[in-house]
């Protein structure tokens, strides 16, 4: 436990410089074997870039680092592997064409699988996703998954393979309760195995369900470690933003909807979800629910016609509309932040500031160019408004932590000022201080009459904007939860309860 | 977005010290090689013939670098440049004039950038097999148009086009000049540039973001056409004859070498014409230092090749990254191996 003698792993000064910024600052960290090491800080804190420093995805400017007491400097993610640190990045890293099970071992050493058959590596794939209470076709291809089972992949990937220390960058962001569950029943088991596990996550509550300590970081510096048992969440967020963190409760504000403006008649696709029908009014939120591979993603993607649907139709204010692909949803006002920002969203090599306006762009035609001062307006407005926190707004979006990415994805939509604007999983990787300024944020849009059709898998979130929760179940609509039955108590119910009857018309 | 003079200078800094250097290096193998005569109401001169040599490639790497930016590439300009060659050439002889001829051929290699967007954009065959189909096939064509004889023509005005000048300075030299600069106008003067980078970069997310990848896409290949249409009459009307089986070969691969040379990314992106049309001018030059040395002509090839690769080696950040690990670490051997742990670190921690 904590008080052991040497640590498993230890970090002394490291220190990382970015061009414009300091990444790290001289940052210590220790780490022992039986323990879950919550690792804290804002949206750009430094926490994925002390974790790459430490397995060599990066080199560190400066600083050591021993694992058990012999010092090491992995130059490499495969080097670190072979000594014993296993890593989930924040963006998962896997090869998307392959298979689930092809993932889950390619690398291994050839003398364990080389002479598998690939139905044994199948089996074999199918028994250690089952202990992450994953039960998926390993011999399909990753493609065929969302980002959650894709999530659940790499980590069962990373917790096979290493032997000392284990460490998940924001594991939890795309899970629900119950793959949370079983993820920390993993966490436990491998911690009791003697594993030093490195934990980093937005949700506290999950920090102090599962850590031990933790270690915050502000700016690029070590601010403090706290042994979770002798300190309340509060003390953490303190120490997490340097100031005290306002007391907004978000006291329920369903809003009133107004007129009519998008509606969906028994749109369907095959194999991805059931026909839905749905209407959505001038300010309200609609929240969507479920659990992970409910349909909830296939709706947002089948209304911006993202994906085709093969049944149904789409209204906007009681006139029909060809929806056939993103552009036909955009023209008509649509907009939607998707779930998976590294393959959907961000165009990585671009700067962040012809991210933002990529969509404005795009809409206007390519004869039609923003001035140069209308782009740095936009862009610096909505840098301001976000927080989206940058050394300069000329360097590419891919180097923006996970959360500034996630803000500037929702700036690029809010510049072209929707009507309608879908968000999946808005607050994936935002921390604490941000996350209730974004609902704040929808409610105020949701206020000046945009419609918003918001799918996440968290429920306290939903609880506080929506209008309507609409739960999803097995890809189709289970029930819906107005007024004051939304609550987090009764979305759980909807999502759990086998035999709830299910209304043959989700309409209102 | 077009960036401010001195980033634009910075992007194409390499480039135009490689190819000062080659330039050079011409120099130094034939001491007469920056004279410049103006003979008969014309400009004479080695470098003057780099410049007029060089101008179906720039022409190619113009299109080629456009369709690079979007992660594609385009194989088939060869074969095209055959094709608009011999369609030129046939209708001159046909006994139409040569703005017919050249509007024919123009609209012939738009026809062959239409083809390969179309199964590109449309059909979704990856880039470098859909345009393999116009490359084999291409010559094909060609020679039905030439009827497999190499087809001669006397059209002054089609022959200008390869051999005349504009105020004393070789036309095809004006061409591909006022070619590159039209391109590089349009593109950072409307918001084609950002477009067509952020398809190359992330065309999922491209999509998403409501950019009409497929025609943006499709047009990228059909400028490509029409480049290698202007490359291919160029380089007819400089022999006065089409000959279907040899314009152009292997031109696509210098033209892509112009793209690369020029510091764009095979991955698609960020593009920069201009370092491309350097690129080209420093193959050009590359070619010209092999024949003004006098060394034997079998030795061209190897020679080329040795040398283009030293470009790129210099160039590639990689390289220059591994050579800075190299020294760090040798350095730091040295210096360290009687009393460190083998364990030291090899990687420099001092780079700030
Ligand atoms: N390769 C890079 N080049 C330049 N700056 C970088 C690079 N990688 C990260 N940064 C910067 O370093 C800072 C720390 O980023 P990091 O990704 O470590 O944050 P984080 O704590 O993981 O945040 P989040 O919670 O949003 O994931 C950010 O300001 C980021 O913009
Ligand atoms: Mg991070």
């Amino acid at each position: 436990m904590p008080d052991q003698p040497t640590p498993m792993l230890q970090a002394r000064g490291v220190t990382k410089y970015f061009p414009g910024t300091i990444a790290l600052d001289d940052v210590d960290i220790d780490l022992f074997g039986g323990e879950v090491h919550a690792l804290l800080g804002e949206n750009g804190a430094g926490k994925s870039t002390l974790i790459k420093c430490l397995t060599g995805a990066y080199r560190r400017d400066e600083g050591t680092i021993t694992l058990e007491g012999e010092p090491v400097s992995p130059a490499s993610t495969a080097e670190s592997l072979s000594l014993g640190i296993g890593t989930v990045y924040q963006e998962v890293n896997l090869l998307p064409n392959l298979t689930v099970a092809e993932n889950l071992f390619l690398g291994r050493q050839p003398t364990r699988f080389g002479m598998l058959s690939r139905k044994k590596m199948v089996n074999l794939a199918r028994k250690t996703l089952a202990e992450f209470g994953l039960d998926i076709d390993p011999a399909e291809p990753l493609t065929s998954y969302s980002v959650a089972v894709r999530q659940v992949v790499a980590i069962a990937r990373a917790a096979e393979m290493s032997g000392k220390v284990l460490i998940l960058d924001e594991p939890t962001a795309s899970l629900d309760r119950e793959e949370v569950q079983l993820l920390f029943s993993v966490i436990r088991k491998l911690r009791d195995r003697g594993l030093a596990i490195i934990f980093i996550t937005h949700f506290l509550d999950q920090v102090f369900e599962i850590s031990d300590r933790a270690t915050v970081l502000r700016n690029g510096q070590n601010v403090g470690m706290r042994r979770l048992a002798e300190v309340t969440q509060k003390d953490i967020v303190t120490l997490m933003l340097g100031r005290q963190l306002e007391e907004r409760i978000h006291v329920r504000s369903g809003g009133t909807a107004g007129e009519l403006l998008v509606s969906a008649d028994t749109l369907s696709k095959r194999g991805m979800i059931e026909p839905f029908s749905l209407d959505i009014h001038k300010s309200e939120v609609v929240g969507l629910a479920g659990l992970l591979g409910s349909g909830r993603t296939e709706t947002a993607n089948l209304l911006f016609g993202a994906v085709q649907s093969d049944h149904g139709d789409v209204k906007v204010k009681g006139k029909k509309i060809r929806l056939s692909n993103p552009r036909d949803a955009i023209s008509h006002g649509f907009a939607l932040c998707p779930e998976d920002r590294k393959t959907e969203g961000i165009v990585g090599e671009l700067s962040v500031r012809d991210n933002i306006i990529l969509a404005l762009q795009a809409r206007q035609g390519w004869s039609r160019p923003l001035s140069r001062s209308k782009i740095n307006e936009i862009a610096e407005h909505y840098v301001e408004a976000l927080d989206i926190r940058l050394a300069s707004l000329d360097m590419p979006i891919r180097l923006l932590s996970g959360g500034n990415q996630q803000k500037a994805l929702l700036a690029r939509w809010l510049a072209t000022d929707p009507d309608f604007l879908i968000l999946d999983e808005p607050t994936r990787g935002i921390d604490v201080g941000a996350h209730s300024e974004i609902i704040s944020l929808i409610e105020d849009l949701r206020d000046k009459g945009m419609a918003l059709l918001v799918a996440s898998s968290e429920m306290e979130e939903l609880v506080a904007y929506s209008t309507r929760v609409i739960v999803l179940k097995d890809r189709e609509q289970a029930c819906e939860l107005t007024g004051d039955d939304i609550t987090t108590a009764n979305i759980v119910h909807a999502i759990t309860d086998e035999t709830l009857e299910r209304p043959s018309n989700a309409r209102t | 977005m077009p960036g401010p003079n001195s980033s634009v200078l910075k992007r194409i800094l390499p480039q135009l010290v490689i190819l000062g250097v080659v330039l050079l290096l011409n120099f130094i193998v034939f001491p007469d090689f920056f004279r410049i005569e103006f003979k008969n109401g014309r400009l004479f001169g080695s470098l003057i013939d780099v410049l007029n040599r060089g101008a179906p490639t720039a022409l190619l790497c113009v299109g080629m670098t456009l369709v690079i930016a979007t992660k594609g590439i385009d194989l088939s300009v060869g074969a095209v440049m055959a094709i608009a060659g011999a369609t030129a050439a046939s209708l001159v002889v046909e006994g139409h004039g040569w703005f017919t001829a050249l509007l024919g051929a123009l609209a012939v290699g738009g026809l062959c950038g239409l083809w390969n967007g179309v199964l590109v954009a449309v059909i979704r065959i990856q880039p470098i097999v859909a345009t393999l189909v116009l490359m084999v096939a291409g010559r094909g064509i060609a020679q039905l148009i030439t009827e497999g004889t190499i087809l001669t023509f006397n059209n002054e005005g089609l022959v200008r086009l390869g051999a005349g000048t504009v105020a004393g300075i070789p036309t095809p030299i004006v061409i591909w000049v006022a070619l590159g600069a039209l391109a590089t106008f349009v593109i950072r003067r409307t918001a084609l540039g950002l477009l067509i980078e952020a398809i190359g970069v992330n065309e999922t997310s491209s999509r998403l973001t409501g950019i009409n990848s497929r025609v943006i896409l499709i047009c990228v290949y059909v400028m490509s056409g029409l480049c290698a249409a202007l490359a291919g009459v160029i380089v007819a009307a400089d022999i006065k004859g089409a000959d279907a089986n040899n314009a152009g070969l292997w031109l696509e691969l210098d033209a892509i070498l112009a793209v690369v040379i020029g510091g764009n990314s095979l991955l698609g992106g960020r593009f920069s014409i201009v370092a491309s049309l350097l690129g080209a001018l420093i193959i050009q030059s590359v070619n010209s230092v092999i024949l003004l040395s006098g060394m034997p002509p079998e030795f061209n090839l190897v020679i080329k090749a040795l040398l283009i690769l030293a470009i790129l080696v210099i160039q590639s950040p990689k390289i220059g990254h591994l050579v800075y690990m190299f020294r760090a670490a040798s350095g730091g051997r040295n210096i360290a191996s009687p009393t460190r742990p083998a364990a030291s670190p090899l990687v420099p921690n001092k780079d700030k």
